[in-house]
């Protein structure tokens, strides 16, 4: 709170009113959370139940169509969640409205990233081989 | 970033100790936050030792007596002295409450009491809530319709419409709750905070108001409402024994059912 400035404590509560989101955000960072619990039980439980904790052995498994189906799902629903996850902490912790939003964007880009490289990687494996 | 850190003008350090005029008695020792903001100098702990047999039984008596008998120069609020007006909320042994409700007989050790915290102090205990009022006016807490008022008679509400309002219309703005939440402490500005929200909501669930959308519309927002993380702070130290945690969730529940 500036204390400087003469605005009455209502306008400045008030300040540019509702952002008219944020609902969108609660629940789908909800949804992703619930989707996350049998995505995550399934990779541990496929990952306990390789023949031998190889290169080979994992990448034999990632060329079934179903497993890198849901690898895929699990690598986007995690990031998406990372991303919206952070975000909250960000609002939290960060105050100045620059700072908070540079380092919004800056989560975002990097989950964006490690979404499509975390993709590709196994469509490579799936498609092209155990290379 | 958020304050972690205080600024060192604002360090709180030992004060003035009143030993108890005789020995004997029942005696106690109550720790006091002190500032003045127009003197420069730093907040300090103030020590007063009163005997528990020449006082009344609660918090608010001990700050009474201190004041008549012992350092005239302390400030707080009080008035109604039994929990109804929310003017001495503070913090006492670590959790924010009202001193006129808080006995003395439930606190171990000394009893140290602190304004609410993360709020800007006027003195002493007195911290100015002019942000906090501002929040709750802001919710607009008044009934809004559209449908004209019968002439001849009330607003009607079934029992079970009315009930509805139980465990919310007995919100007396102390502000013990939204001063105890950590959301509150980092983003006041923006967060309306649980009070403020309880109240937003005992208007949202009021059968006779007309205004629900609207009220939803206002709230739907990451800071004024999404702030909320269910830390529970302000169910664990209302006075009142309200839970504006849950009305809150209720709160972005509705938000929920209305996307579809």
């Amino acid at each position: 709170m500036s204390s400087n400035s003469l605005r009455t404590p209502l306008g400045k509560v008030k300040g540019l009113g509702s952002a008219k989101s944020g609902t969108h955000h609660f629940l789908v960072q909800r949804l992703t959370a619930l989707a996350l619990i049998p995505l995550t039980l399934w990779f541990c439980f496929s990952l306990a139940s390789m023949p031998a904790m190889d290169y080979a052995s994992f990448t034999a498994w990632l060329q079934s169509p179903v497993s890198a189906s849901l690898m895929i799902l699990t690598v986007l629903v995690t990031f998406y969640h990372a991303s919206l996850g952070v975000q909250v902490v960000i609002e939290d912790y960060v105050s100045g409205h620059g700072l908070r939003l540079a380092s919004i964007i800056a989560v975002q880009f990097v989950c964006a990233l490690l979404a499509v490289v975390g993709t590709v990687s196994v469509i490579k494996i799936l498609i092209g081989g155990a290379a | 970033m958020a304050e972690f850190n205080l600024p060192a003008n604002s360090i709180v350090k030992p004060g003035k100790s009143y030993p108890a005029a005789k020995s004997g008695g029942n005696i106690r020792k109550v720790i006091v936050y002190r500032y003045d903001p127009s003197t420069g100098e730093n907040p300090r702990t103030d020590t007063y030792e009163i005997d528990l047999d020449d006082c009344g039984p609660m918090v608010l008596d001990a700050l009474i007596k201190i004041k008549s008998e012992l350092d005239s120069t302390l400030a707080f609020r009080r008035s109604c002295r039994e929990g109804i007006c929310g003017s001495c909320a503070m913090n006492i042994d670590g959790a924010n409450t009202l001193a006129c409700t808080k006995a003395i007989a439930d606190i171990d050790g000394d009893i140290k009491i602190y304004p609410l915290p993360h709020q800007p102090i006027v003195r002493d205990l007195v911290s100015d809530l002019s942000n906090f009022y501002a929040q709750y006016a802001s919710v607009e807490p008044w009934m809004k319709t559209t449908t004209a008022t019968a002439p001849d008679r009330e607003r009607l509400q079934s029992i079970e419409e009315r009930e509805k309002l139980d465990g919310l219309y007995e919100c007396i703005l102390c502000a013990c709750c939204s001063t105890s939440c950590p959301s509150y402490w980092w983003n006041s500005d923006r967060y309306l905070g649980p009070a403020a929200l309880l109240n937003a909501y005992r208007w949202i669930v009021d059968s006779r108001d007309e205004a629900t959308g609207e009220r939803l519309d206002a709230l739907e927002d990451p800071f004024k409402l999404y702030r909320c993380h269910t830390i529970m702070n302000c169910t664990s130290v209302c006075p009142k024994g309200l839970n504006p945690a849950k009305a809150i969730a209720e709160t972005k529940k509705l938000m929920v059912k209305r996307q579809g």
